[in-house]
């Protein structure tokens, strides 16, 4: 398969004949093993080459491995690199021959030029055995420092190797503070991105057991951190900015101005030809906005043309993968995608998996004004090539109409395809036509006059089949001939395969005999005998339960098998909002692509390295941010927004590109401008930014930000709670998911209370004095989350509560959910009272 | 962060492989092909890009009929990931100048060596062809690119247009000619793939530009380079993203949705003269893309009868005229159109003299294809094609057959009518003279008639 043809091979007079490939080799390896000969590199390029041409197509030549470092001794960069990467390659699995390697590798290590220094560290640290790993300290300390950036950029992820084959020779030479030393001072940004990626790897694998890590990961997600990022982000590149852009999306912003700030300095990657450039800018707009419900809005606004432009350029993979996000975001935000309609389009010769997203996006976006050109467009796919296209064309063409109020013009054009007589088309029409008739029954008489016409021969799939059938016992009255297309159906009993259609024939059958008894009367007993020697359980037990409840009263029978019929408003979603959020809060992540949150199908460890630990014991599914309530704070800022238009101008026109998010140029906007000093003092000390609360706030003043008012002491309402309320896990959690959300706000927590919260016991403690009582907590500094629960005194109404407390902005995030609606409002009244105490008693 | 990347053929064989974390098997070649060959058990429908195995991730794009393959157990960016293995594959053609099986297995070292400098652990490093220059030091074996099926939208200026050197699109960047000296040039194609979707009664319902300016360029001391596009060029319609194809069509101005450009794109004077400056990196690369639903005047008009002639017998009348200047010459056209499923023969009629025309009845998924050669802009073509049924047709026959779509490349030629008005290289001496090519090139993207 590979290179190695046969006439390639330098003509060797030696060369015995009848041995192995593998065994010529060793023997012309070391021929040229000590020989000074000119041109003698060459030929040892040629054995090399052979050598890893039958190593990638799975050949071992691993025999050939004292011959290769023998070989290597030479000065030639092509060979040395050839014999690195065979060494890489059969170092784990023979670490004795490996140990061999060590020798030449060190020495190269302190080559004079720098590309041998950086090569001979990377395979050092490639070589992934466990037992050498203490001659890669000496060799990295060096590396660190080398004063050639190349090597540093090798030297940094040199560490990260180590630490995954030995993390405690990694920890105990202290690496980890030398790679934080030159992510804040190196002047190659590689090297920093380096650093970044490697102390993330580390920090996050060692915060379960060391408390410091933890703080040295939170500190990744400080302030100062983030704006000496950010300051420099033009200076990495595309890829490294992808990376820098991920933690900014972890970093939560004191206020909006610094939003703007953070907003307005990213504005211009949306015009980045690289898509995951603009996605992960995408992902930050998103969430710095989520609660501010307007500017979300104008972001969904902003990113439109930029999306649209991605999925038409690039290759089809790449236009897939932005497709699957600009599908979420129109499943969340329909109306904003409402004109675009024309873009979602199918064009013949897109992938099935293209059509899919596009067909759930056109029925997504389908409103008033588009919906006659989109059903226009849907009908001209259901005659496609592409059956399965086809099919979810008419599927969409229901799902419009389900949704519609003017369902007039669809109809009929659902009706039409019952009169194509292509099978699938009416297959799928039928059972639409069912779903329809559940929810608007008022058309009735129009449908059924089609559905009548259709023999219930050329009707062969399960699903169209029984909801025929439904249609046939449901509307028995109206269609003349129902009883008798029911009785031959029940005379081929034996001929029908599906259950489902089996079981829906029998309550048909019940149905219509309560409509039309002599007609059906004789059908009805033939297919109740059928039923219950029908081999299928449920088929078996359900004509047995007619029978007996035929016998019993037939008036009975006729109340439980066919009352009067509520019409369907609105068909159950399949997918939970919680899990949707929760797809959203993995924005530019796989989750979209797979439309399944990461949890579903990756294992813990690989859930990216900055995966917080949030999971609160097993209540974690629905916490999603999600449920936005304009503050009064938001509103201010939008005055602020008018007012200010000079001073728009001005940060306008320091950037490249004139922006829509605009903030009051006051003092905080210097504080992305922050001096090194104070960048550096912050971050080489995350016990100072991180945390301990009380500090930070006086990093915050250091950078103009002022410390937040204490909120005023509230009075207590006249709600009174249950001091010794219970309540087990299970019962929450699934209490948590059925409620709504009552109230949702965002309540300042007074600095005592900040200072007073080091660990989540604290406030438990203090709620609990105060008949709150915490059912799951966890989280590190700077951000809380709880879940509490209270009972009315002397009822068992429970109010449910999930708090989220960010220390560094002394903000609580706070949803309350609640049994009984009408005191949900007092309730929280006595929740923010309770937690405004907290710290001062 | 990515575990594994590997080149697979299409039969399935491993060009080059490499593991960067050993956290996935290695097997996952092997699993990766099965998944990706039987998708669905009818074999009807093709892999996604992106799915999962057993909590391994597999990404895959395919270029020149390879499969470039990235695995992982992290749940990171798909963006990045696909991104990233188009980026490899386009450093790889930078590299050999052409990128084909055949070419990687002759470099597989070379590559190895690439692969080593882009990926460190899992971290993409850097992609850039004018930095992997310092680290990479194996020469390229350049392969014959006569014989080769070549790369990328700009191959097509290899065939039809005498004025281009054919070899310079599958020229090394870092390879010597056999002269030993480079021959200074840079080459700026402007490419522009169109969709156009024509109701039943020839009226445009959907019409879209996606373009790209690419820039490739042998220029070395990687001089300045300032590139002035139309003056009345403008961006964004204003109120949003609405499609409206009656609005300034007439006025001559071209009027682009949104674009987006390459990192070493300076936009300085963008605003004030369309200029855009930049100091071009070696390599292959889109300085800027365009998408454009402006109205524009579509190439070809399409014509399609189809009506019964008799019992179990049908006739299909197809009419492609060209709408463009007769100085103009559309090649490599190709028209479709499934036929009814009870379809069992079909005879065709070429017009008289017809020449480099075929044409074709796919028993296997019913299908009619013409082919054509070439048009000449102005012209018209019909083909007449008499159809056999072995069942009476119930239904209107237009239901169960079409649409029409059509594939064709005009060299020479953009439908947008952006332009590139000069092209400006900072001058090192009174002597430096490189040569310029600026070429335009309009290509079906999804062109499609409804019958």
């Amino acid at each position: 398969m590979a290179p190695p043809a046969q006439s390639q091979r330098s003509p060797s007079p030696s060369q015995p004949s009848g041995k192995s490939e593998v065994s010529d080799l060793k023997l012309q390896l070391r021929q040229l093993a000590g020989s000074r000969a000119p041109g003698v590199d060459d030929s040892k390029r040629e054995l090399f080459k052979k050598v890893i041409s039958y190593m990638t197509i799975g050949i071992d030549v691993s025999s050939l491995f004292g011959e290769m470092v023998m070989c290597s001794a030479t000065s030639d960069i092509v060979l040395k690199k050839m014999c690195y990467l065979y060494v890489g390659n059969y170092a784990k699995v023979n670490p004795d021959l490996a140990l061999l390697t060590i020798n030449f590798l060190q020495r190269d290590c302190r080559d004079e030029d720098p590309m041998i220094r950086g090569l001979a560290l990377r395979s050092l640290c490639s070589l992934r055995v466990a037992n050498l790993v203490e001659y890669l300290v000496g060799p990295l300390g060096s590396g660190l420092k080398d004063s050639n950036s190349y090597v540093r950029m090798v030297a940094v992820m040199g560490v990260l190797k180590l630490y995954h084959i030995s993390a405690s020779t990694c920890i105990d030479a202290d690496f980890p503070s030398i790679l934080k030393h030159l992510m804040l001072h190196d002047s190659d940004t590689q090297v920093v991105a380096n650093c970044l990626s490697a102390l993330q790897e580390i920090w996050s694998a060692e915060a379960s057991t060391s408390e410091e890590a933890s703080r040295e990961r939170e500190a990744l997600i400080s302030k100062p951190f983030i704006y000496y990022l950010l300051n420099r982000i033009k200076e990495f590149c595309e890829w490294a900015q992808c990376l820098v852009l991920e933690l900014v999306t972890k970093y939560v912003p004191s206020d909006s101005s610094e939003i703007f700030d953070i907003m307005n300095l990213l504005e211009d990657r949306l015009q980045h030809a690289n898509g995951a450039v603009v996605l992960a800018t995408i992902r930050v707009f998103l969430q710095l906005t989520l609660s501010m419900t307007d500017v979300h809005q104008q972001v969904y606004e902003r990113i439109k043309a930029p999306l649209l432009t991605l999925v038409s350029s690039g290759s089809p993979e790449q236009s897939y993968a932005v497709l699957s996000h600009l599908h979420l975001l129109v499943m969340r935000a329909p109306y904003v995608f409402s004109s675009d309609y024309k873009h979602f389009y199918c064009q013949y010769n897109e992938p099935s998996y293209v059509k899919r997203l596009k067909l759930e996006m056109l029925t997504a976006v389908a409103n008033e004004s588009n919906t006659y050109e989109i059903v226009t467009e849907l009908c001209e796919y259901a005659a496609n090539v592409d059956i399965p296209i086809a099919r979810e064309s008419i599927r969409a063409v229901g799902k419009i109409a389900l949704q519609q109020y003017d369902v007039n013009a669809i109809v009929d054009r659902l009706l039409q395809f019952l009169e194509m007589e292509k099978d699938y088309v009416t297959a799928e029409a039928l059972v639409l036509v069912k779903d329809l008739l559940r929810k608007y029954p008022q058309w009735s008489h129009d449908c059924i006059a089609v559905v009548g016409n259709i023999s219930s021969k050329n009707v062969q799939e399960p699903k169209a089949k029984a909801a025929l059938i439904w249609m046939l016992g449901e509307y028995s009255q109206d269609m003349q001939d129902a009883p008798y297309v029911l009785e031959s159906l029940v005379e081929n009993w034996d001929e029908e395969h599906s259950a489902e259609v089996r079981l829906h024939l029998l309550t048909a059958m019940m149905k219509c005999f309560f409509k039309r008894p002599p007609e059906t009367q004789s059908a009805l007993g033939a297919a109740l005998a059928a039923g219950i020697a029908d081999f299928h359980q449920d088929v078996h037990d359900r004509a047995l339960f007619y029978y007996r409840i035929l016998r019993y009263n037939v008036s009975v029978a006729e109340r439980v098998v066919n009352p009067p019929k509520q019409a369907v408003s609105v068909f159950a979603d399949t997918q939970s909002s919680e899990i949707k959020d929760r797809i959203f809060d993995e924005f530019n992540s796989l989750s979209v692509l797979y439309q399944k949150p990461s949890y579903m199908f990756t294992d813990k460890e690989h859930r990216g390295p900055l995966e917080f630990a949030d999971e609160l014991g097993n209540l974690s599914i629905g916490e999603a941010a999600n449920n936005v309530v304009p503050t009064q704070m938001v509103e201010e800022n939008d005055k602020d927004l008018l007012l200010t238009t000079s001073e728009k101008e001005e940060t306008k026109g320091s950037r490249n590109n004139g922006s829509a998010y605009s903030v009051p140029y006051d003092g905080s906007s210097t504080s992305v401008f922050a001096s090194q000093t104070q960048i550096e003092s912050a971050v080489s000390n995350p016990t100072l930014a991180g945390h301990s609360p009380q500090a930070s706030f006086a990093i915050d003043d250091l950078l103009g930000l002022g410390i937040p008012a204490a909120p005023a002491v509230l009075s207590p309402p006249q709600l009174k709670l249950n001091t010794k309320a219970a309540l087990d896990p299970s019962t929450f959690q699934q209490k948590w998911r059925q409620l709504p959300v009552a109230l949702s706000q965002e309540i300042s927590v007074s600095p005592q209370g900040v200072a007073a919260l080091t660990a989540p016991q604290a406030l438990l403690r203090h709620m609990q004095s105060h008949s709150i009582h915490c059912i799951a907590s966890g989280g590190q500094s700077p951000n809380f989350k709880f879940f509490f629960f209270a009972q009315k005194f002397e009822e068992s109404s429970n109010y449910l509560v999930e708090c989220v407390i960010n220390t560094s902005s002394a903000k609580a995030q706070v949803k309350i959910k609640a049994d009984d609606q009408n005191t949900s409002q007092d309730f929280s009244t006595l929740f923010e009272s309770a937690l405004s105490k907290f710290g001062t008693s | 962060m990515i575990s594994q990347f590997f080149v697979l053929s299409q039969r399935g064989d491993n060009i080059v492989f490499r593991d960067y974390r050993g956290e996935v098997a290695k097997g996952s070649a092997e699993i990766f092909f099965r998944k990706v060959k039987f998708w669905k058990e009818d074999g009807q429908e093709e892999a996604p890009p992106v799915f999962n195995v057993d909590g391994v991730n597999y990404f895959h794009v395919k270029v020149v009929g390879l499969l470039f393959v990235a695995t992982t157990r992290v749940n990171v960016s798909p963006s990045l990931v696909l991104e990233l293995l188009q980026r490899i594959a386009r450093v790889i053609k930078d590299y050999l100048g052409v990128l084909s099986e055949d070419s990687l297995r002759k470099n597989f070292v070379l590559v190895y060596e690439l692969l080593d400098e882009v990926i460190d652990f899992g971290y993409v490093q850097t992609t850039s062809t004018e930095v992997l220059k310092s680290y990479v030091f194996n020469e390229p074996i350049v392969v014959d690119a006569a014989r080769l099926q070549p790369l990328g939208p700009a191959a097509i200026f290899m065939q039809g247009t005498k004025r281009m050197p054919g070899t310079a699109v599958t020229k090394s960047v870092v390879a010597n000619e056999p002269g030993g000296r480079k021959r200074e040039e840079v080459f700026v194609d402007i490419i522009e793939k169109i969709s156009v979707t024509f109701s039943s009664s020839g009226y445009i319902l959907t019409s879209e530009i996606d373009g790209t300016i690419q820039m490739k360029s042998y220029l070395s001391g990687n001089p300045e380079i300032r590139l002035a596009l139309n003056e009345d060029l403008s961006i964004g319609t204003g109120g949003g993203t609405v499609y409206d194809y009656r609005s300034s069509s007439g006025s001559g101005a071209v009027i682009l949705d949104d674009c987006n450009f390459h990192e070493s794109v300076r936009l300085d004077s963008f605003d004030m003269d369309r200029t855009l400056s930049l100091v071009p990196p070696d390599g292959e690369f889109p300085v800027m893309n365009y998408r454009m639903t402006q109205e524009f005047k579509p190439p070809f008009r399409i014509n399609c009868l189809i009506e019964e002639a008799g019992q179990l017998k049908a006739e299909v009348i197809i009419k492609v005229r060209a709408e463009f200047p007769s100085n103009i010459t559309a090649n490599t056209i190709a028209v479709q159109m499934p036929l009814p499923k009870y379809t069992t023969r079909a005879s065709f009629e070429l017009e008289p003299g017809a020449v480099g025309q075929r044409t074709d009845f796919k028993e296997a998924n019913k299908k009619l294809e013409w082919g054509l050669k070439k048009i000449v802009g102005g012209s018209e073509h019909t083909l007449r094609a008499k159809l056999t049924f072995s069942q009476e047709s119930h239904a209107n026959l237009t239901k169960e057959a079409g649409p029409v779509s059509m594939t064709f490349t005009i060299p020479m030629y953009n439908v947008s009518r952006l332009q590139v008005k000069y092209l400006q290289i900072a001058k090192k001496s009174s002597s430096y003279n490189p040569y310029r090519w600026v070429r335009y090139v309009t290509q079906a993207n999804s062109y499609v008639a409804r019958i």
